[in-house]
């Protein structure tokens, strides 16, 4: 492998129903930060799917200097086989020096798969990304390379944080964990360089036969595109007490009502309203956390919002260590009397 | 039917995470467990197993230290067949790829129509060596599986599989690696007798060195690994801020809404 023929920074542009995941434009809004900080700055999206080729543009608006598209009716639902042979010719052919693809159900599936294939290294769910020097600080009788991508990522359920490299393999791959990196304004009108490649699909073992294709309303927005989370806990006491929440979210423009992993379990609310390491990583304005203790795999898919307020009988509840603004305090009591504060002065 | 499970031994951080007096993270101090994820899937080989037991073979297998024996022995206890771990100094150091292929290599030299995974281990979440082994052996793989249903006939698997906003009901041909969620099952206790027969019979566990798998020298362990840990450090906690006691909830809504105002939030 002849390092200095990878050259660029690639992203996987995620689409489902022939819709650009929010994913892929976070992923153009980091690629596009790498790519300054290296000698090919060219930003390329790599487009999978079945008559895809119209969300190009959207692509080049958030900062896709090319798209490489493939595109085959075997590709119109997600299936692993067929999206890791695409996305690993590609990476044969086209060669990037970094492949970045998102930590969604889809990118874990498919990441792991491809990077088998290439024989290359991946690094999961980072949640930094930075060019830089490896090793960090010169080591004498070891070569420092320099422009290396340095990538960040908890384990350990959020209790340690590692950096990792990947110094003699290309790309450099990464997942990156979603709401995360930070999308560009869109620059309308925007075009990118369009280059159709079809390494040819021919069904062997490995393609699996999809039987059926259910989705599930529920009828919720998205928690990561609030700009104000209400989020419970345990301590709400019980389902219908979520409706002090529902009502203080109301207030708020852009504000939803979110929960923790402890409510999920007790089937209180549906997955998808779940913050944390095996919920979803939120990053809103203000994020409140009622009757939430706040243990560190909690923490984990929140604490970079930019105000965390908490609500909590107990001194003792870890959310205060991480909280800007602490209550202690019967939320019961203060939910509904911040709604009516709130609202007042509407 | 042979079913293959890997299983990996893991710190358990249930019961909270220990930290040693200057805050690094304490291992020793944490119970050693078989990872959630891949009990899940021991789980739900042993309920294919139930079905036909006759004719069901269920060996788990692990990389690791010579004290992994101790997960082997409770999956046999719950109900397992054989145990196989996988140990030698020279697999150190492996990260996804290399501990993948190093997988790979034994089950090369193994027979087996379905191999189930966990999804993550709790430790590393990276969710990558289950797709990974399923490429190295050129097997379709279905991840994130929620249910898990067998033909013995077709020689299929079919699998009810989770994606953010719907499912998939997939089916392949085996051989085929499932991986498994926690939330797939309640697995099942082990039984006294099955505690006793687990560790009666020494050799109902195998242990094979790298001399029995079937990979190359350049694939496995630290060498084989093409990620390398530049840093590595216990997280730094955001700063604490303000925690107030308000004397009654109109004083704790003062406080509150003067914060949101003096951010601009309202």
């Amino acid at each position: 492998m002849s390092l200095e023929e990878y050259k660029g920074v690639f992203i996987y542009a995620q689409q489902v129903d022939n819709e650009v995941s929010s994913i892929a434009l976070e992923l153009l809004g980091k690629a596009r930060d790498l790519a300054n900080d290296l000698d090919n700055k060219q930003v390329t999206a790599v487009l999978i799917g079945s008559e895809v080729g119209g969300l190009a543009d959207t692509l080049a608006e958030y900062g896709a200097d090319r798209v490489i598209l493939v595109d085959d009716p075997e590709l119109k639902e997600y299936r692993t086989e067929p999206y890791a042979h695409a996305l690993a010719s590609v990476i044969n052919e086209f060669k990037p020096e970094i492949m970045l693809v998102g930590a969604t159900a889809i990118g874990r599936d498919l990441g792991p798969r491809v990077s088998a294939r290439v024989h290359t290294g991946l690094t999961a769910d980072c949640t930094q990304l930075d060019i830089g020097d490896f090793p960090l600080q010169p080591v004498e009788g070891q070569e420092q390379k320099h422009k290396q991508l340095l990538m960040t990522r908890p384990a350990f359920g959020g209790n340690t944080i590692a950096t990792i490299a990947c110094p003699n393999f290309r790309p450099q791959m990464a997942t990156v964990r979603p709401g995360v990196m930070q999308k560009r304004a869109p620059q309308s009108g925007a075009k990118a360089e369009i280059v159709n490649y079809n390494p040819g699909f021919t069904p062997n073992n490995c393609y699996v036969t999809i039987d059926k294709v259910v989705k599930e309303v529920s009828g919720v927005a998205n928690i990561q595109d609030a700009k104000v989370l209400v989020s419970g806990g345990r301590g709400v006491g019980s389902p219908e007490n979520f409706k002090i929440l529902e009502e203080l979210a109301e207030c708020f423009k852009g504000g939803m009502v979110s929960c923790s992993r402890a409510v999920v379990d007790s089937g209180w609310k549906p997955k998808d309203m779940q913050v944390g390491q095996t919920g979803k990583t939120v990053r809103p304005h203000v994020y409140f956390a009622i009757g939430i203790s706040g243990a560190i795999q909690h923490a984990a898919g929140m604490e970079e919002s930019d105000i965390i307020i908490a609500i909590n009988k107990d001194e003792n509840a870890p959310i205060f260590d991480i909280a800007d603004y602490g209550i202690v305090g019967d939320l019961n009591k203060i939910v509904p009397e911040l709604t009516k504060k709130i609202k007042a002065g509407q | 039917m042979k079913i293959v499970v890997c299983i990996k031994q893991v710190p358990d951080t249930k019961g909270g995470v220990k930290f040693k007096p200057d805050g690094t993270l304490d291992r020793g101090a944490m119970l050693a467990i078989m990872n959630p994820d891949d009990k899940a899937g021991l789980e739900a080989a042993l309920r294919i197993k139930d079905e036909d037991p006759d004719n069901t073979e269920v060996t788990v297998v692990t990389m690791g230290l010579p004290k992994a024996d101790d997960i082997l022995r409770e999956a046999l206890a719950m109900g397992a067949d054989k145990g196989l771990l996988i140990t030698d100094r020279v697999l150190g150091g492996a990260d996804t790829w290399a501990t993948s292929s190093t997988i790979a290599g034994a089950l090369k030299n193994m027979e087996y129509d379905l191999i189930i995974t966990g999804r993550q281990a709790i430790d590393g979440d990276t969710a990558q060596v289950g797709p990974q082994i399923s490429e190295h052996l050129n097997i379709p793989v279905i991840s994130y599986a929620e249910e898990i249903k067998v033909d013995r006939s077709a020689m299929t698997v079919t699998v009810k599989r989770q994606f953010d906003d719907r499912y998939h009901m997939l089916t392949a041909k085996l051989p085929c690696l499932v991986t498994a969620l926690s939330e797939l099952n309640e697995p099942r206790y082990m039984t006294p007798g099955g505690i006793f027969d687990a560790y009666a019979d020494a050799d109902r566990v195998q242990v094979w060195g790298r001399d029995k798998l079937d990979v190359a020298d350049e694939n496995i362990g630290m060498a084989g690994s093409p990620t390398v840990i530049a840093k590595a450090s216990d997280k730094v906690p955001k700063g604490k801020g303000e925690v107030v006691t308000p004397g009654s909830p109109e004083e704790a809504v003062d406080y509150i809404v003067g914060k949101l105002t003096e951010k601009h939030v309202i």
